[in-house]
């Protein structure tokens, strides 16, 4: 049995740990909320430039077209480009990130291509630095930024198509978390060079468009921009992930925490109510002894 | 009464303004324009110029750096990288982001970006002006 006194020293502690957890999980869904507006608010966008470039992509044959769209004709290097949070207690967030990026990479690896890897976010350098810490090129450090921009996005895109325009690197793929709701998050692999817009559903094709200037000279233009606007869409769906993930994995701390501590409370209360018995039939005793 | 379109204003970070609007002038990359209702179906890249949108409460500015825009039969939409409402736009902005075209200028020392920090400058002054 253990002693009144450690006991009531293990409440306080998990007592305060409760409020930490909770302190947390309601700065998460504080911040939650507007990393879900910055990502409500970058859809439009997203949305529009990518039914756009569907539809340029769509009008370009075979591989005439820009490097960017159609790739270099090797697919010998490939660039993985891990997105994950700078901090951590955000359940299984940054780790399944981490693991997905992995498994491709080991993949890749056995299929005998080489693997690059530039990081953005602390936590997945962390973490996949023990295993793949060889192949890093690089990372972005987020840590300092308060409010996620479009430039933050701007500044990889550019260091990624400086790279490739370089030939470090053949196929790029972005490593991120989509924001489904506040307890599910998918983590999600996109390959962005050479730009992938099969998976956007073009509307109606019935509008015959005049391009101005042409059609590869818009394309050519708009491809380093798609880039950033993926990066961009990724990195703000990432950010309401990692909220959400957050909120969800302190909430179950802050009820873990409850449990423990009415568990301990129990206990406790045992514990004392056993010395209060001891104590009373000593005093019992002594007096029959007498 | 002019007909009305719709009209959108987008940049990766938020929606500037979706409104009715009865034309919308636009600096193309091959020259401005102005689209109403009814156009013709383009999609255009932008210059950094002045966009104005005549709206039935009146006329609004922007100052957008560069982008798309496309001209449909739903309306219009102006997809741009970066765009700021007139009364955003202060001398310090204007500065900046000049000094960062001119960077790039000196950076690079191509055509594109040197016509880019021109047509900045340029456009700087009209909605200064």
């Amino acid at each position: 049995m253990p002693n009144l006194k450690v006991l009531k020293n293990r409440i306080a502690s998990v007592k305060s740990t409760r409020k930490i957890t909770k302190a947390m999980q309601m700065v998460a869904a504080a911040k939650l909320r507007r990393a879900q507006e910055a990502a409500e608010a970058g859809r439009p966008y997203a949305e529009r430039f990518n039914a756009v470039m569907a539809q340029l992509a769509g009008g370009v044959s075979g591989d005439s077209g820009p490097k960017l769209l159609v790739g270099n004709g090797s697919n010998q290097t490939h660039l993985l480009v891990v997105m994950t949070a700078e901090r951590g207690l955000c359940g299984g967030f940054n780790g399944n990130i981490a693991k997905l990026a992995r498994v491709a990479a080991n993949k890749l690896l056995a299929e005998g291509k080489t693997v690059k890897i530039l990081t953005v976010g602390k936590k997945g350098r962390e973490a996949l630095k023990r295993e793949l810490g060889s192949h890093f090129i690089g990372h972005v450090d987020l840590s300092e930024v308060k409010k996620l921009g479009y430039d933050n996005a701007a500044t990889i895109a550019q260091d990624l198509l400086t790279r490739f325009d370089a030939g470090e690197f053949d196929v790029a793929k972005i490593f991120y978390s989509t924001f489904q709701s506040v307890i599910s998050q998918t983590p999600t692999e996109q390959q962005i060079i050479p730009a992938d817009f099969s998976h956007v559903e073009v509307g109606e094709q019935s509008t015959v468009y005049d391009y101005e200037p042409g059609e590869e000279a818009i394309l050519a233009d708009l491809l380093p921009r798609a880039v950033a606007t993926q990066i961009f869409s990724a990195l703000l769906e990432n950010g309401a992930s990692e909220q959400g993930a957050r909120m969800s994995a302190m909430d179950n701390a802050t009820r873990n925490a409850g449990d423990m501590i009415d568990k301990l409370t129990i206990q406790y209360n045992r514990s004392r109510q056993a010395v209060i018995t001891n104590e009373l039939i000593e005093i019992i005793s002594g007096a029959e002894a007498l | 009464m002019a007909e009305m379109m719709q009209f959108d204003l987008v940049s990766p970070e938020r929606r500037l303004t979706s409104v009715q609007a009865s034309e919308v002038q636009i600096p193309g990359a091959e020259g401005d324009f102005t689209a109403m209702a009814q156009h013709a179906p383009v999609i255009t890249t932008l210059r950094p110029g002045v966009l104005k949108v005549v709206t039935t409460s009146g006329t609004e500015e922007y100052l957008v750096t560069g982008g798309f825009a496309e001209v449909g039969a739903a309306g219009t939409s102006v997809l741009a990288e970066r765009a700021f409402a007139k009364a955003d736009v202060t001398p310090e902005l204007l500065e900046d982001l000049i000094k960062e075209a001119n960077l790039q200028r000196d950076a690079s020392n191509t055509d594109m970006a040197a016509k880019y920090a021109d047509d900045l400058v340029a456009a700087s002054t009209q909605i200064a002006g």
